[in-house]
């Protein structure tokens, strides 16, 4: 039975003082660390150290080893989170990544000695051209939501250039990710919210009632949040560009399609891919990812500088793009995390790439016929559609029955050690469970995740109180989110928590 | 045709275990799972892209490709200007480097990623202490988003539309900050220098100071490294007019300096890479954005933050992620910022290399750095003709500009001449600052030995003999 480790591992602050610390460096006699010290004028200078705990390093190793036993990652387990795209990070990337050549190189060398670097991110904005089906891609945002807002400042300062600022509303299905609307509204856009048909896709007579002069464009993924591929993706294209708009490819989703289909091709003129999702690198605990942008010309005189470029002798970074929306984030990206997606687009080919996008669907459909006989469970919007990278569930006929929310069978699934879904996402479902195996799962674990999800099922109607005191097998019981987020009790810090918690409740110290 | 081995990533692709789904599912095949798509979007070639299918000649690529960087280790390199070269000892990776952090995604399942919840807790714990604030979020992509973030994030906690900056200012900072305020109408309105000491004319900020300016932002070491004591004025200056003050700070220097909470600011960003990061091209960074305990501030705040809780029955303490409602996830377009990825990973990192450094270690480093800079400073002013710093009667912290007017030459050739010899000059500025000459930041850490300036200065010298 699974039990995650459980340390009562206490914060560094609480460690006794061990008065070591590591000089890693050159250390000062006395009498020029106090002669330097007095070039600081006394009232900028710090007198005390900062309170920072001094662990030993045996300390060091053993708190953050700790640490990392009450942590799930996908090289422990399924991690199923719908839209999150948790598959394998293969062990050779990060092989490829950890080299002193990358490490240890700075952003502003000399051209003539950052050529290797240069090179691949070269190859790798070309290749990613070539699989989305654009003709330019930067490299420089930092995420996928990074990259939504450059593609909604792209579509502002295309619109300005052709004179029509008047373009000021961004159109939204009501079933997008979160970041859409965050983006177009950081970008200075109002947001238009589209609702979904009977199928789960973008309401096309909808759509036709709301662009209009002032619409700049349309954001969407496709296959959309409910793992349905958009069908009228031709006609929303056509929609959107004829009242002069711009589309938007959200790719978050883009592993159910891989090789199959390009959002160039299906009318997109601005696409953003997350490395971190489709092309495998790390997650690192929310962080930090990679969000080339990809656009169709002439949107290529708008990508943030620098752009790399190749003239046939050496690789460099061109500044000159006059048109430019600026620059989005600092230097050029999250270059070690290309890298990673470098090395598995080159590792996978298109054959392999083509097969993820076919098997991470297989995988989909395969855990449906497992569990949609379930009375249970609902699979809303048309069932007879095949989803794609993911599906989305509803619990909502459990709920009815037990008052057994999706939230308590997901602390059922963590005891059982199994990742759960995204859940309450997206809003258009009650009751949500969003699952994406990605093609990494296999056929043996998809089966014992849709076992263990029937059997929650059977449990929550035999003995549904049950639900409310799980999950137990993990390092702490059920959290208390009221507490953790009241003004009176939040605590965000070590000194906002000694300052409100301890001072009144002493016996917690 | 489906092949009898399956590829290794991907564990149902073999024949035998293909055919058994496929056979459950009633389909004759995949592609019966795609049939929904319009024909005319499917591609209907390969993708022209190349493939190394070997792990052996894949490594041998990229490797051979990085071969021809020069990188920190193939030769002295003396640039930071926003990226910086700093030690990192061998725990940080290995901590990093377990699966259990690196392959887990953000922590919305509280109950089983306590000890990644723990750390950034602990991340945002430190940073306080750092600053001087009493909130941090989780970390931002950079510096340079997390000051445009503070930008927006005044205009929405003032309702104001002028966000004051210094003019001596690293350029992607500016440029970034512009690119996020541009479209809400907020004016970026830039400080003169003091033309001895670099640092704020405070005259010249008396004249912009309004009642439409959201905030005053100042950087501590500054751009071109020299440390501008006049912030408790500046501070003064912006609450008069209830603008807030915003410092951006490079954390390496919080163990000799101030925490910017002492001398009255009421945001903090700034570039934690130097704890723990590597240079990595300038990629990934991490953004500091801190604040103090004031709920409009807090309820404005982007990205993510972790709190303290305890368990429902009271048995544990633990950890979760807090304010969701600001979150895009939740509030979508009338969210505090788009941010979802962050850097969590980098966070862990310097929280893990400041446990084994310690607040006594941090200000060792500091003065080691501010003796390093101090040392250049000295054997710089042996070259005739070389300014350094430019701007003299200010102390500088890790970066100085050097200018060489006054030998004829200029900046680039002399970058060139160093590259020959294998050594790597500073930042040259000349482009963006075509008012301070042939110029270059210089930066020396404590990387850099004594040896290793020397071997610079004295390469100058002949250079410019």
């Amino acid at each position: 039975m699974f039990k995650q480790a459980k340390w009562n591992e206490k914060l560094i602050f609480e460690y006794d003082e061990s008065n070591t610390y590591k000089l890693f460096f050159e250390d000062l006699p006395e009498n020029e660390r106090i002669y330097i010290m007095n070039s600081i004028p006394g009232k900028i200078r710090r007198e005390n150290p900062p309170n920072i705990p001094q662990l030993s390093e045996i300390e060091a190793v053993r708190h953050f080893t700790r640490l990392s036993q009450m942590s799930y990652g996908v090289d422990l387990g399924v991690y199923p989170l719908g839209s999150c795209t948790m598959k394998y990070n293969p062990k050779i990337n990060e092989e490829i990544a950890n080299n002193d050549k990358i490490l240890w190189i700075h952003p502003y060398q000399d051209e003539e000695t950052i050529q290797g670097i240069l090179k691949i991110l070269y190859d790798l904005s070309l290749w990613l051209a070539e699989i989305v089906g654009v003709d330019k891609v930067s490299l420089q945002p930092a995420a996928g939501a990074q990259a939504e807002f450059t593609g909604c400042l792209i579509m502002r300062a295309y619109h300005k250039d052709n004179n029509e600022e008047n373009r000021t509303e961004i159109l939204i299905p009501d079933s997008a990710h979160g970041t859409n609307p965050a983006s177009a509204a950081q970008a200075g856009f109002k947001v238009v919210t589209i609702p979904s048909d009977d199928d789960g896709c973008i309401d096309v007579e909808a759509l036709k009632s709301a662009v209009s002069a002032r619409t700049a464009g349309l954001m969407l993924t496709n296959p959309n949040t409910l793992g349905i591929f958009e069908k009228n993706i031709l006609e929303v294209s056509k929609i959107i560009h004829e009242v002069g708009g711009l589309l938007y490819y959200d790719g978050a989703n883009l592993n159910g399609i891989l090789g199959k289909v390009r959002p160039g091709d299906m009318g997109f003129d601005i696409v953003h891919i997350n490395v971190h999702k489709t092309f495998s690198a790390p997650h690192g605990g929310g962080g930090p990812g990679a969000g080339p942008i990809g656009v169709k010309k002439p949107l290529d005189e708008y990508l943030p500088v620098p752009t790399v470029e190749y003239d046939k002798h050496k690789y460099y970074l061109n500044y000159n793009k006059p048109k430019s929306i600026g620059k989005v984030k600092g230097f050029y990206g999250n270059i070690n995390v290309l890298l990673k997606a470098a090395a598995y687009i080159l590792h996978m080919g298109y054959e392999g790439l083509k097969k993820v996008s076919e098997y991470s669907v297989l995988n989909t459909n395969y855990f449906l016929k497992l569990i949609k006989d379930n009375s249970y469970i609902r699979l809303p919007f048309n069932p007879s559609i095949p989803r794609k990278h993911e599906c989305v569930l509803s619990l909502a006929p459990l709920y009815d029955k037990t008052k057994v929310k999706a939230l308590d069978v997901a602390k059922w699934l963590l005891d059982r050690g199994m990742h759960a879904p995204t859940i309450y996402f997206p809003l258009i479902v009650k009751e949500a469970l969003m699952i994406e195996f990605t093609e990494c799962e296999s056929k043996e674990n998809i089966e014992k995740y849709a076992r263990a999800l029937l059997e929650a099922i059977e449990l929550a109607i035999k003995e549904p109180n049950k639900f409310s005191s799980l999950p137990q097998n993990t390092s702490v019981k059920r959290l208390d989110d009221v507490k953790a987020n009241h003004p009176a009790t939040y605590a965000l810090s070590w000194k906002m928590y000694k300052k409100k918690i301890l001072s009144r409740t002493p016996h917690l110290n | 045709m489906i092949p009898m081995y399956g590829h290794p990533y991907i564990p149902n692709s073999s024949k035998k275990i293909t055919e058994m789904m496929i056979q459950k599912m009633n389909i004759s095949s995949i592609d019966d799972l795609f049939a929904d798509i319009p024909q005319e979007c499917i591609l209907k070639r390969p993708l022209n892209i190349p493939h190394i299918e070997s792990e052996i000649e894949l490594i041998k690529y990229f490797k051979s490709v990085l071969s021809s960087n020069l990188c920190f280790h193939d030769m002295c390199i003396f640039l930071g200007a926003g990226c910086w070269p700093h030690y990192i000892p061998p725990i940080v990776k290995s901590i990093v480097s377990r699966a259990e952090f690196l392959t887990a995604y953000t922590p919305y399942q509280p109950e089983i990623a306590q000890g990644i919840l723990q750390a950034l807790f602990e991340y945002q714990s430190i940073l306080c202490e750092l600053t001087g604030m009493e909130v941090a979020n989780a970390s931002m992509y950079d510096w340079p988003t997390a000051l445009a973030e503070a930008a927006l994030m005044s205009y929405r906690v003032t309702n104001k539309k002028t966000f004051i900056i210094p003019y001596i200012i690293h350029p992607d900072r500016k440029s970034v900050l512009k690119t996020y305020t541009e479209p809400h109408g907020i004016r970026c309105v830039e400080v003169a220098y003091d033309k001895e000491r670099g640092v704020l004319d405070l005259d010249d900020l008396k004249s912009k100071l309004n009642d439409d300016v959201s905030a005053v932002y100042v950087e501590l070491p500054s751009y071109f490294g020299f440390i501008d004591d006049q912030v408790y004025d500046v501070s003064d200056m912006a609450h008069s007019k209830n603008a807030l003050f915003i410092v951006g700070v490079d954390p390496i220097s919080l163990g000799i300096l101030k925490a910017p909470g002492d001398y009255g600011a009421d945001i903090v960003v700034g570039e934690a890479q130097p704890l723990g990061n590597p240079l990595n091209f300038g990629g990934p960074l991490i953004g500091i954005f801190a604040c103090r305990d004031e709920p409009k501030l807090i309820r404005n705040m982007p990205g993510r933050l972790i709190g303290i809780t305890t368990t429902k029955n009271d048995s544990d303490r633990g950890f979760t992620l807090v304010l969701q409602t600001r979150e895009q996830h939740v509030r979508r377009e009338r969210a505090t910022s788009n941010i979802c990825t962050n850097e969590a990973l980098c966070a862990i990192a310097a929280v893990c290399y400041l446990s084994v450094l310690g607040g006594y270690g941090l200000k060792k480093l500091g003065e080691t750095i501010l003796y390093k800079t101090s040392y250049a400073i000295k054997k710089f002013n042996s070259l005739t003709n070389v300014k350094a710093p430019l701007f003299k009667n200010t102390p500088h912290f890790k970066e100085f500009v050097i200018n060489v007017d006054n030998t004829g030459k200029s900046i680039t050739w002399v970058h060139k001449q160093l590259l020959r010899k294998k050594v790597h000059g500073g930042k040259i500025i000349t482009n963006e600052y075509p008012e301070f000459g042939e110029s270059a930041i210089f930066c020396f850490t404590e990387l850099h030995s004594n040896d290793d300036i020397d071997l610079l200065v004295n390469l100058l010298e002949e250079i410019l003999r």
